[in-house]
């Protein structure tokens, strides 16, 4: 469920980091002004801990699949949720580095839809009213699984619109849901029993950890919703505001905006040679007059200026041969141009 | 098995990053900014942007060569990695089958263009995510971060993140390892042993946080991590960044595939 660059627009990617650096610089300053300094290196080895964890699977019965720990809740519960949503951005940093789990631009999406919403919605909303009057191992369960549904199905359905408004995919919305939210149901309830499994055991061994944590005192009153729901809003608004500023105008949103201001140059055809005959041949093979647009058919919003569907690919079929042609050069330069400097590397370190 | 691969793979790019060569030894701030810009040039092209892309494919090959990193240990993992965006974009070929490219006689739809987009915009933005990582080393890019404006404590959090994954994956490997040798066919791998597994490790590594923080204070924490920063923005530095910006241009803004296509279909 980690969002890919490839499926982003540029102004999605940018407004969901936009909103994920502002919750980052929040949390940081929390933090700082809590003046608890014991917690930094605790959080740097939970962090440590969920990243293994997370390589723990276990089998979920019936199913044949495997699951493993979210990370996001149980570090809610353990931390409370400043440090709780640094510590996941981090560990999501690592992933997006290192295992190239999504990529660089959309680690600014997977880090919101994988920690706002435990963090921020789950936990405050869900998880810390129902175990904040009495806490017995059942009601952790159930306040576990709640939370842990919750988290995860706000998280899928961001995954949805942040695909939907970057408009790279041809999955309408309905389609794409049924598709993502049961399958995160499922593994919102399996992650939520974990979590609630991890939090019992800790709780039945060493309970005072579970107490000297910040969170199972309630939250304390120095940490007030109100000014955390403030927040979260004001980031929420300046994120839809700068998506529907881009998005309005075009479904493709900035892409469209940015080939607007960099609309590739047509070059000269070159009027001499074989090129002309070989393009002549081409369209007498392939000519279909009325595919050389594409309208932008079955698209939410269409384009009454008209001037947009130039953007839209309008391809003639003499340019799709040179296209072809052109792309295999390019692909052997950009080889031949590795190989000529691995070999010459190699040549120098020989001499060495 | 699968986690004994993948800490060995987080070991080993570790290891690529401390090599030197001309790559490696650029400031971690330029390359951060340059990949960034690649990534952004990549994604903003159009739904059914094919040709323009392929262009972009110089920059992991320079890297690769100059940088002497292995690419068939990076694009195996890109390859792994491209799970989602392939699951997502095979949808649309089903989807759209508005004919679009005609080439002899075979009719191409508008959704294998845009599926084909998408999966070369996955391997050229995964590549790039992974040959960062491969050149700078992850300490580096911390510092590039933070001299890029990211919170402190971000930062000192990221430190130790990545200095404690050796030693808890290590000892999550041996607990998977002794877990995998107790239990037969699925026996042994549900919740329940999770649980306890999870919990213990869970249990140990609050151990050692007390530990690490009383070691922590005999030396001087305050609340800040100090480190040594040995790079400073040269002119090599300045000169690889205007060069990646001009060429990144260069190739978002002018359609090389035409121009080398017509160019060599002129010869003839």
């Amino acid at each position: 469920m980690h969002m890919s660059d490839a499926l982003l627009s540029p102004a999605v990617g940018a407004a969901f980091w936009a909103g994920t650096l502002g919750a980052i610089a929040y949390c940081s300053k929390r933090l700082r002004k809590s003046l608890n300094e014991k917690i930094v290196p605790l959080m740097g080895v939970l962090g440590a801990f969920i990243f293994s964890a997370q390589m723990i699977n276990f089998t979920i019965p019936g199913t044949g699949s495997s699951g493993h720990l979210g990370g996001g809740m149980i570090l809610a519960v353990l931390l409370g949720p400043h440090a709780a949503f640094l510590v996941m951005a981090s560990v999501l940093t690592v992933q997006a580095l290192f295992f190239a789990d999504g990529g660089l631009l959309s680690l600014g999406c997977n880090i919101w839809n994988l920690g706002i919403y435990p963090c921020f919605v789950a936990y405050p909303l869900v998880f810390e009213p129902m175990v904040r009057q009495k806490n017995s191992p059942g009601r952790i369960l159930i306040a576990s699984v709640m939370s842990g549904v919750i988290a995860l199905q706000l998280g899928a359905f961001s995954v949805v619109l942040e695909t939907l408004l970057s408009g790279k995919s041809e999955l309408p919305l309905v389609t794409f849901l049924l598709l993502m939210q049961p399958i995160h149901l499922g593994i919102g309830i399996v992650e939520g029993i974990a979590t609630a499994g991890v939090i019992n055991y800790v709780r039945a061994a060493r309970p005072e950890i579970l107490e000297s944590t910040p969170t199972s005192r309630h939250l304390e009153n120095g940490i007030s919703l109100k000014k955390v729901f403030m927040t979260f809003a004001m980031l929420a608004l300046i994120a839809g505001g700068m998506l529907s500023w881009f998005a309005s105008p075009n479904p493709d949103g900035l892409e469209w905006s940015v080939e607007r201001v960099f609309g590739s140059p047509e070059l000269p055809e070159p009027k001499t040679g074989v090129a002309p005959a070989l393009k002549s041949i081409q369209e007498k093979t392939s000519f279909l007059p009325d595919y050389n647009f594409r309208e932008p058919v079955g698209e939410p919003v269409s384009n009454e200026t008209g001037k947009s569907e130039s953007s839209w690919p309008a391809i003639k079929p003499g340019t799709s041969l040179s296209g072809i042609i052109g792309s295999l050069m390019v692909l052997t330069l950009v080889a031949a141009t590795g190989v000529i400097i691995r070999t010459w590397r190699r040549k120098k370190t020989h001499k060495k | 098995m699968t986690f004994d691969r993948e800490y060995f793979n987080l070991g080993y790019l570790d290891s690529l990053s401390y090599k030197d060569t001309f790559i490696h030894r650029l400031d971690p701030r330029v390359k951060l900014i340059a990949t960034l810009a690649f990534i952004i040039a990549v994604v903003s092209f159009p739904k059914y942007e094919v040709s323009g892309l392929i262009p972009f494919f110089l920059f992991p090959v320079l890297l690769f060569s100059l940088g002497d990193i292995p690419p068939g240990f990076i694009m195996k993992k890109v390859a792994l990695m491209s799970a989602f965006a392939l699951f997502i974009g095979i949808f649309n070929p089903l989807l759209d089958r508005q004919p679009m490219y005609c080439l002899y006689g075979f009719t191409i739809s508008g959704g294998w263009i845009s599926f084909l987009s998408i999966m070369l915009k996955c391997l050229l933005t995964i590549t790039s995510a992974l040959i960062l990582i491969a050149t700078t080393s992850f300490p580096g890019l911390c510092h590039a971060l933070q001299r890029l404006g990211m919170p402190e404590i971000f930062i000192s959090q990221l430190l130790f993140l990545y200095r404690y994954i050796f030693v808890l994956t290590e000892e999550a490997m041996k607990v998977v390892r002794a877990r995998d040798m107790r239990s037969f066919g699925n026996k042994g791998l549900g919740v329940k042993v999770f649980i306890s597994l999870a919990g213990s490790l869970f249990l140990r590594t609050m151990e050692r946080a007390e530990t690490i923080y009383q070691a922590m204070l005999s030396r001087g924490f305050t609340d800040k991590l100090h480190a040594m920063r040995p790079y400073r923005f040269k002119g090599s530095d300045a000169a690889f960044l205007a060069i990646a910006f001009i060429v990144l241009y260069i190739f978002r803004m002018h359609d090389i595939v035409g121009t080398a296509g017509r160019f060599s279909t002129g010869l003839f």
